[in-house]
């Protein structure tokens, strides 16, 4: 049953019209209202995670859910649909099981809280806001244990709760809720850091509604996202074709020895619509990568990476969604069945953004972009200090930004909004931890015209015994490259014992028990090139070689040759790049750096780690009527 | 005794003010500016003023003054060839910087990051390491360092920076590299990241120092010829620069520390606010200095501007003191243009700049700007004449908001009127980012608006916020050079001190405090100002224990003394929950600790303007159409300079002066006070 909203007023909103320039104001007050959110956010909450590395998202919707401002929209019909009892003004609600809100948010470490914005007895509308806390419970510190086979092993699950009844704190509720987590006081910083966030953007609202009355309020929201409806359309009747677009890539493995698992996508227009259609994507995996992607979720990924190459200054809103069709099979990676375990989506929902790229890009050339660091790999570390307190450690990292019509990818950066790394002082300051290098790994990004972000290799020296763990992908499969762009180089992991003995780590494992003076090497992968490398100004593979972002071996994917002395050698780069396109065949849309197959075959030796099994799946999925 | 001079050199003109020491009576000059070389013109102000207060130029022993000579080198990137010198691992760390990608979700798609303010190619690792608590994990190895500087050496560099892990909480190896480098590369400028910013986080330590480097070479050279120059008629004389932060520090301390005057230009501005608006009896307002491309505003509570750890200058922030400005990319130059895609009106972020221009400049500029706006509703009548002899075509400028007119199916004048409102949105974003997200609410505070288009949009925006009154000072650059010539000297010592409150002995606290209290009073004893004209003030940086962004709270001794370390995380408390409305039942710890050290200020009164009545006809000038809201409205023009104490002008109105125009709107009245601001309120309302 869905949610009863209570408003002790029922005087109608009436729909009135709207000044355009009154308009522009209340978009950009509402803009100024949404950084706000972050604002507040960031200066209270206390897990790095949140705090630093920026693992948080914030919302502000109309009186119907639909998101005006914000970047994760969406959420609120699918919650108000899952909800069964009254809302009421003061509300404010906490929830992390992706199942009990149709996958609002992908999986339990993320916590959802969502309030109700009223103003004198009505319905203005919703603030929402959510970030990835350190840790919920569960069977493994940071609550993503790769092996997990069902959510209840991911942590304490809160369907939708009122954390505040009518303006109260429930404190009974959110003691119990952080009586289950390792780290409560990081829990509870962060909540109340979203619930501040959220309540800022309710006060700002009702000073838009205050100056410009209830009426001309709730009107330019619904004109707003008329307006950016109209732009997306577009965009759609322009950027992409009837014809049938088919895109995959893949999940290297699923952290339990099985791998690949593909993702695959067809895209095309119908009229004005756009269909996105996941048919051909393997089913659910018995492991935690599967990732909860609902249809709406889908529709504002491929919105705003249409907005940010068609026209960067459209308002990104809800306002479009009826313009797109996603069909997503259920009981596939990408819709799975409760209990199916989600903890680590971080892959899933990386790949789907490279293949919704890839997907846009063969729909229309101006818009294709390599594949790049899309996603947010994590490092775990945990364990007790010299003061026999528990510590624990959620640390992202960064690779290389994929290479885009616009130019190079960055180095060592991310593609997902707003993350930033963690100052390596800071990490030393707070843990048992030496951070031996931060640095750039040159060649990692792959040759192109743009040549593709490179890869960040990172030393982490544990000063305390304890335990690690890594959640990563792309090891096996390469990041893409496109338009005569080269694929980039792949990720990596060693750790080297305090004895000096070496050993190459997977991609996803937990709870490696680590001793004083190891130190795990963490190597990422860099951004796909664009564009012909032989046709890169001879003077920007200098600088690149320069600089330690090429070395000079890899200058010779350019076509360059570079001397001793660093000055280019010209008449042996003319040569070079002669033969080289010579030899060459015709340029490929799509460089992979392979097949599956031949990828699969040089696993071993390439990589240093066996070739995963081939992937079984539970056995009722492909009989039980879905 | 003698006198001193404070100085402000802006776009067009040159304002000078000469204070005696006897009396603290002073003379003004205002003379046009001489770039590139601007002593010159400070020179021929110097001889006017000289004559007027019929003095020799000799007497003047002090000279102050703003400068954006640092800001101008950021801004062009037109700084020095930097070396820079990291610990073994940290090599990019300018390149990787916070992998920050701005812009939201997509936004890589048109992210192409600048090259580092210090090229990788310049950049050179040496073996050492300590570690968080300064304990020295790896010494240096000094062939490392040789070896570096050999090769910075061959690559030719202007300055060089260092910046090794941890050296905030060990110089030890920062300094034997300083000590090398004199032998190494003789002559080269060196910023050291623990003297020029000695706390945690290296990438923010890093680009500080590097910052400092960059515009060491132009600020030195700028302060060189200046003073060649001023001996030459003034003989031996101390220059004095405003800092980013609103203090004075020595010619040699802005050479040092150059990264301290990104700000200083802004910094003149907010000073000279502060002080007229003390003379007028208002201590807690926003500043709005409204230029060309550019805006910046700032909370000033109790007559004094809060004072933020951060400085942004274009796309470069550093940790640097700097009077909390925000700026917005958005001023009179800005263009409004509506995208075919959602047929939405928009300005900026393109500025039109000096060149072109905005249309109605008639110097090939064709797109609208924010000034074509008003010289289309008629705000800026076609007699004033714009930074002095520029004349303006209303012609070229209807032309120009056509465009967006017809875009958009609108009239001209409710296209102008748009493009009006709009930019008026962006500013009250941005004040709000200094009152309402600070928890001040701007209904308690004024309005002090100057620069070029302030006065123009200032009753607007305070229409929008209800801050009240709405001050516009006699004059933006005379303002500025009060401002500096008012400012007493400043220097701050800080470190950088990790530690819970409840594990921190509070003898401890007291001791370092006034360590870093005798630090800091070095530098103003060396400027020649006695112990007990100095002031010092201390400052912890604190949190929960956990988080990372940090309050700035103030501590009384008296009351560290008599209720302990406990009373500092009780401020704390308060200021969390007025901030985020909530605190939590965490321990709190220090960061940072900072001592201040002011001099004395100079305590000037403005010059009473003379007394009239409440009629202003005697500056009556004209009456023009002018169009507010879509209404034509005969409009009365009055010249600056004949107003009187006590004239009441009535909305609407325009006031014009020689470097700005000041537009009170229907409904509201202007009231000239007793130093000559312009005192705008709602007509029905008393102040």
């Amino acid at each position: 049953m869905p949610a009863t909203i209570i408003e002790t007023n029922n005087e109608p909103i009436n729909d009135v019209p709207v000044d355009p320039v009154d308009l522009d104001i209340i978009e950009n007050a509402l803009l100024n209202a949404r950084h706000e959110m972050d604002a507040v956010l960031f200066r209270t909450a206390m897990s790095p995670g949140i705090r630093e590395q920026r693992d948080e998202f914030p919302m502000i919707a109309n009186r119907d859910g639909k998101m005006v401002v914000g970047q994760f929209g969406a959420f609120i019909n699918l919650f108000k649909a899952a909800y069964d009892g009254d809302i009421h003004e003061g509300d404010v609600f906490l929830t992390n099981d992706p199942y009990s809100c149709n996958g609002a948010i992908s999986h339990s470490s993320d916590w959802l809280v969502l309030m109700p914005i009223h103003r004198k007895g009505r319905l203005m509308g919703w603030s929402a806001m959510f970030g990835h806390m350190t840790d919920s419970g569960g069977r493994s510190p940071g609550s993503m244990p790769t092996d997990a086979q069902q959510i209840y092993e991911e942590g304490i699950l809160i369907p939708p709760t009122k954390i505040y009844k009518k303006g109260e704190l429930n404190s009974d509720v959110l003691k119990l809720i952080l009586h289950n987590c390792r780290m409560p006081q990081w829990n509870e910083a962060d909540l109340m850091a979203l619930v501040a966030g959220c309540r800022i953007a309710g006060v700002r609202v009702n000073e838009l509604a205050e100056r410009f009355g209830d009426d001309l309020y709730c009107s330019a929201l619904n004109a707003l996202l008329a307006r950016t409806r109209e732009a997306m359309r577009q965009v759609i009747l322009n950027g992409i074709p009837e014809t049938k677009q088919y895109f995959e890539d893949y999940i290297d493995d699923d952290g339990a020895g099985m791998g690949p698992y593909k993702l695959a996508c067809s895209m095309w227009r119908e009229g004005e619509k756009l269909i996105l259609d996941f048919e051909g994507t393997d089913p659910q995996s018995q492991s935690s990568i599967n990732f909860f992607c609902n249809e709406e979720m889908t529709k504002m990924h491929s919105g705003v990476f249409l907005i940010q190459l068609a026209d960067p200054q459209i308002l990104f809103n809800d306002g479009f969604y009826d313009l797109m069709e996603v069909r997503i099979p259920r009981g596939t990676l990408l819709n799975p069945v409760k209990p199916a375990a989600l903890s680590c989506r971080t892959h899933g929902l990386a790949r789907c953004m490279d293949v919704l790229a890839g997907l846009f890009g063969k729909g229309n050339p101006a818009f294709m972009c390599a594949a790049g660091f899309s996603a947010s790999p994590h490092f775990l570390y945990s364990g007790y200090n010299d003061r026999g307190e528990w510590f624990q450690l959620f640390h992202i990292a960064f690779g290389g930004v994929a290479a885009a019509p616009s130019g190079d990818g960055a180095d060592g950066h991310g593609m997902w909004p707003d993350f930033t790394n963690v100052s390596s002082e800071y990490l030393e300051s707070i843990l048992p931890l030496r951070i031996d290098i931060h640095a750039v790994i040159p060649d990692t990004g792959g040759a192109g015209l743009h040549r593709g972000g490179n890869g960040v290799h990172t030393a982490y020296r544990v000063l305390n015994e304890g335990h690690v763990s890594i959640h990563d992908d792309r090891w096996l499969t390469h990041p893409w490259g496109v338009n005569g762009g080269k694929p980039a180089q792949r990720s990596s992991k060693y750790i080297v014992r305090a004895n000096g003995e070496r050993e190459i780590l997977p991609s996803k494992c937990d709870r490696l028990r680590v001793e004083r003076d190891d130190v795990i090497h963490f190597l990422t992968w860099g951004g796909g090139g664009w564009g012909d490398p032989l046709e890169r100004p001879v003077e920007k593979v200098l600088t690149d070689v320069r600089e330690d972002l090429v070395t000079r071996e890899g200058a010779r994917q350019y076509g360059v040759v570079i001397g001793n002395d660093l000055s280019v050698d010209l008449a042996a780069t003319s040569a070079l790049r002669a033969q080289m396109t010579r030899d060459r065949g015709p340029i490929e849309v799509i460089d992979r750096g392979g097949d599956i197959e031949d990828i699969l075959d040089r696993c071993l030796v390439e990589t240093g780690i066996a070739r995963p099994s081939r992937p079984t799946f539970p056995h009722w999925v492909q009989q039980r009527p879905l | 005794m003698g006198y001193r001079l404070g100085i402000d050199v802006g776009g067009t003109f040159t304002d000078l003010v000469l204070v005696s020491d006897h009396d603290n009576s002073f003379n003004v000059a205002k003379v046009p500016s001489t770039a590139p070389d601007p002593s010159l013109g400070v020179i021929a102000g110097i001889r006017k003023l000289a004559s007027i207060a019929k003095i020799d130029p000799n007497e003047i022993h002090s000279l102050m003054h703003g400068t954006t000579v640092a800001t101008n080198a950021v801004l062009t990137g037109d700084g020095a060839r930097v070396g820079l010198i990291t610990t073994q691992g940290y090599r990019y760390v300018l390149q990787i910087a916070r992998s920050f990608i701005p812009g939201g979700l997509g936004a890589w798609v048109n992210f192409n990051k600048k090259p580092p303010l210090a090229a990788l190619s310049l950049t050179q690792e040496v073996t050492e390491r300590i570690d968080a608590a300064g304990n020295v994990v790896t010494p240096l190895d000094e062939g490392s360092v040789i070896a570096a500087m050999r090769k910075l050496r061959e690559k030719g560099i202007d300055a060089l920076a260092v910046s090794l892990i941890h050296s905030y909480a060990n110089e030890v190896h920062e300094r034997r590299i300083a000590e090398l480098a004199e032998q190494e590369l003789p002559g080269v400028p060196i910023s050291l990241s623990s003297q020029v910013v000695p706390e945690m986080q290296e990438y923010e330590r890093t680009i500080t120092t590097v910052a400092n480097s960059y515009v060491r070479p132009a600020v030195e050279r700028y302060v060189d010829n200046f003073n060649r120059e001023l001996r030459e008629i003034c003989g031996d004389v101390r220059l004095h620069i405003l800092r980013s932060d609103g203090g004075l520090t020595s010619a040699r301390g802005a050479g040092s520390s150059p990264v301290n005057l990104l700000m200083s230009g802004p910094a003149g501005g907010v000073a000279g606010a502060i002080w007229i608006t003390r003379q007028a009896g208002y201590k807690d307002f926003l500043t709005f200095d409204m230029g060309g491309t550019s805006t910046d505003v700032c909370l000033v509570r109790d007559g004094t501007a809060e004072v933020r750890r951060e400085t942004w200058v274009g796309e470069l922030s550093v940790r640097a003191s700097s009077i909390d400005t925000r700026t917005v990319g958005a001023g009179g130059g800005s263009i409004a243009h509506v995208p075919e895609l959602t047929k939405a009106l928009r300005v900026g972020p393109q500025s039109a700049g000096s060149t072109p221009g905005p249309a109605a400049y008639g110097k090939g500029g064709r797109k609208p700007t924010v000034t074509d706006a008003n010289v289309v509703l008629g705000y800026l009548p076609i007699l004033s004449k714009l930074g002095g002899d520029m004349q303006i075509s209303r012609e070229l400028a209807v032309e120009a908001v056509e465009t967006v007119a017809s875009a958009l199916d609108f009239d001209v004048y409710r296209a102008a009127q748009g493009v009006y409102d709009i930019v008026n949105e962006n500013m009250v974003g941005a004040l709000r980012l200094v009152s309402v997200q600070k928890g001040f609410d701007p209904r308690r505070l004024g309005l002090v608006a100057f620069g070029g288009a302030g006065p123009l949009h200032a009753n607007a925006v305070a229409a929008l916020l209800g801050c009240w009154p709405v001050i516009v000072p006699p004059g933006p650059g005379v303002l500025c050079a009060f401002g500096d010539v008012t400012t007493s000297a400043r220097d701050e010592a800080a470190r950088s001190f990790h530690r819970r409150f409840r594990e921190t002995p509070l003898e401890e606290l007291q001791r370092l405090l006034r360590e870093l209290a005798e630090r800091a009073s070095a530098s103003l004893d060396n400027e020649g100002i006695a112990r007990s004209d100095q002031t010092v003030r201390f400052e912890a940086d604190v949190r929960y224990s956990g988080q990372i962004l940090h309050q700035t709270i103030p501590i009384d001794l008296d009351l560290l003394d008599k209720e302990g370390i406990e009373a500092i995380g009780r401020q704390f408390d308060d200021v969390h929950k007025r901030l985020y409305t909530f605190a939590l039942k965490v321990d709190h710890e220090f960061i940072n600790l900072r001592a201040i050290v002011e001099g004395a200020s100079t305590p000037i009164t403005a010059p009473t303007l003379a007394a009239g009545s409440a009629d202003p006809s005697a500056a009556y000038l004209e009456s023009r159409q002018a169009s507010f809201r879509g209404e034509m409205l005969e409009t009365h023009i009055y010249d600056r300079a004949k107003l009187l104490q006590g004239n009441v002008i009535e909305g609407p109105a325009i006031i014009t002066q020689l470097d700005s125009t000041t537009l009170v709107l229907p409904g509201h009245k202007g009231v000239i006070d007793h130093v000559g601001n312009i005192v705008i309120t709602p007509a029905e309302q008393e102040h």
